[in-house]
């Protein structure tokens, strides 16, 4: 698993990976793709994460629920370091993706998020054409090669089911498009750099109904390839798109289970409540 | 409360407050038909004034003692010049300013102070200026003497000589202007990095790309419009600035244009004498208006008149042409 990370770590040697001590696949599950241990994290003096410690699989998608400002996407930013432009953030713990800490100083973020991809809440397509946007990321990583730009582009668009709608007019600005096709768009762009872990911060919350469903069967598709994790707001869009959940309750991890489990039979009264509509 | 049930003390405040907004719209209405009528009544003065004294060899013409022989040759080689430099001075330097402090710096009290000094600086008087580029360019503090030297550096097909310091020549005039309006050309094109959603640069980020990239690719392009647009006020105001250059010296009669070019022709045919310019002795447009509007004789003052409408022509090409390109830049950024 070390060999695919290579390109992501500046010297091979010496960068901290992770150790486990007990096996970790078997009963169906699939090997560790994400994991941080005692993650704190801290805006200046005031702090939003504590002591996260979980372990995320590959290829699943995991959904992270709570209520505003419970820090689900502050955590979700750590997993691509998007927190890192923030200033006055720190963190104590360590965050592990492929086994590889990420914030090991010889890690390079930009490799890294190369690797992490990231859908926002809100669409936001650059002021460029559909084409444009999407062969961004490869284009900034070196790739000058128009016909590979090409097959780029078109998979990517395909893999966001976005293909079809767009395909006669790639060089029109991508304003053109409508909300819930500016927001595939953003996925497609994302897929475009070949990430293997996609990260999705409320990606349908601004969306109708008709576009949020091709969102979520977007989602169940791309879970075949990617590492998932979501963030939202919408309990049955949890319920329906993720395999686990976490509940999220002033910066802690309150509950992280089997999706099914969580909201059929919960633990903790306090997820119950969330998860009723009791509060939130 | 339903509709057909009036509601006096409501009904009496909506109608106040429709007045409000209809008096507001005509204090605006009022102070846009000002600022025009008085644009008016200048361009309609000076052109009168004017009249009779604006014709091609008022162009083609060097100063003279003999109103009906005196031209603007020499100011308008000068102006233009003068202004060529400032912009190639100001810009990078402007820009690289306004996206080192925007883009690079972190919030800090260095960088409030640096702010604050900025906000004061555009608000010097550009005479303090003018004293300035006297001690640095002009007579680089005294450090080389009175005597002055020429250093000659071979650029490949040419040869500049570069006097030492730089007395009162095209280049003295334009870095003077330079520091006169790069405060305001910096804190312009703040303002425009700033109009720029920080969601966009997010998105960059997270495409894997690199702060230059993120920058060159996607704030750049976004915030180029608003900075040209401080860029032309900035140079509007160099172009009418007198003062300073009189500080530093430059002549109110000259014979000569810089670099000894009088014409596009002769720009064309002998390219290289682009290169004595920024070493040549200079007029503008304003110093000549300046001292005609000094001289006794009357006719002069028609002399000066037509000057104004040639400096108000030229200002109005200027600004179009960079209003143009601006515009073709607008084209393909919109969010």
């Amino acid at each position: 698993m070390l060999k695919k990370l290579e390109p992501m770590i500046n010297q091979t040697p010496q960068v901290t990976v992770r150790e486990t001590s007990e096996p970790e696949v078997g009963n169906g599950l699939t090997p560790v793709k994400i994991e941080t241990r005692q993650l704190d994290f801290f805006y200046g003096s005031n702090q939003v994460l504590f002591d996260i410690s979980m372990q995320i699989r590959e290829r699943s998608v995991t959904a992270l629920i709570g209520p505003s400002g419970c820090g689900k996407s502050t955590f979700l930013r750590t997993i691509n370091r998007m927190n890192d432009i923030v200033e006055g953030t720190s963190h104590t713990g360590q965050v592990f993706v492929d086994d590889v800490e990420i914030y090991d100083p010889r890690v390079d973020v930009v490799a890294l998020r190369k690797r992490v991809g990231m859908v926002f809440q809100k669409s936001i397509p650059f002021p460029k054409s559909i084409f444009d946007n999407v062969a961004y990321g490869p284009r900034i990583a070196g790739n000058r090669n128009k016909k590979s730009l090409r097959e780029i582009v078109e998979h990517s668009l395909k893999q966001a089911a976005l293909w079809d709608e767009v395909k006669d007019r790639l060089h029109d600005s991508a304003m053109t498009l409508s909300g819930g096709q500016q927001q595939r768009l953003c996925i497609a762009r994302a897929l475009s750099t070949g990430p293997d872990v996609l990260l999705m911060d409320e990606p349908a919350s601004a969306l109708d109904p008709g576009s949020t469903s091709k969102i979520e069967d977007l989602i169940f598709e791309l879970k075949e390839k990617y590492t998932i994790v979501i963030v939202t707001h919408n309990m049955q869009q949890a319920a329906r798109v993720s395999d686990e959940t976490a509940f999220f309750f002033e910066g802690q991890v309150i509950e992280f289970e089997k999706t099914k489990q969580l909201f059929t039979n919960p633990r903790e009264k306090r997820t119950e409540d969330y998860v009723t509509g009791r509060f939130g | 409360m339903s509709l057909n049930q009036p509601d006096a003390e409501f009904e009496s405040h909506l109608a106040f407050r429709n007045f409000l907004g209809k008096a507001f719209g005509i204090v605006c209405m009022v102070s846009t038909w000002f600022s025009i009528g008085a644009l008016v009544v200048l361009l309609a003065s000076v052109s009168w004034q004017a009249s009779g004294w604006l014709n091609w060899s008022f162009i083609t013409n060097y100063d003279s003692r003999h109103p009906e022989q005196a031209g603007v040759l020499a100011g308008l080689w000068g102006s233009l010049w003068l202004i060529f430099f400032t912009t190639i001075f100001t810009v990078p330097v402007g820009i690289g300013a306004a996206v080192y402090l925007e883009e690079y710096t972190q919030n800090g009290w260095i960088k409030r102070f640096i702010q604050v000094n900025l906000s004061n600086l555009a608000g010097v008087p550009s005479i303090v200026y003018g004293i300035l580029g006297l001690t640095v360019f002009v007579r680089m503090f005294g450090l080389f003497g009175t005597k002055e030297r020429v250093i000659e550096l071979s650029l490949f097909v040419l040869t500049l000589e570069i006097p030492v310091p730089f007395g009162t020549t095209v280049l003295s005039g334009a870095l003077t202007l330079s520091l006169l309006i790069l405060p305001v050309v910096i804190v312009a094109s703040q303002e425009s990095l700033r109009a720029v959603p920080s969601s966009i640069r997010h998105a960059s980020y997270a495409l894997a790309a690199t702060r230059w990239q993120t920058i060159r690719h996607q704030v750049l392009p976004s915030a180029l419009p608003g900075m040209l647009t401080g860029v032309i006020l900035a140079i509007s105001r160099a172009i009418g600035e007198t003062a300073p250059l009189v500080i530093i010296g430059a002549l109110t009669y000259v014979a000569a244009t810089p670099g000894d070019i009088e014409s596009p022709a002769d720009l064309l045919r002998n390219p290289g004498s682009v290169a004595e310019v920024p070493f040549s002795e200079f007029t503008t447009l304003p110093i000549q208006i300046f001292n005609w509007v000094k001289l006794p004789n009357s006719d002069f003052q028609h002399v000066a008149a037509a000057s104004i409408l040639v400096l108000l022509i030229f200002l109005l090409v200027l600004n179009g042409v960079v209003i143009y390109v601006r515009n073709r830049f607008q084209k393909n950024v919109r969010w």
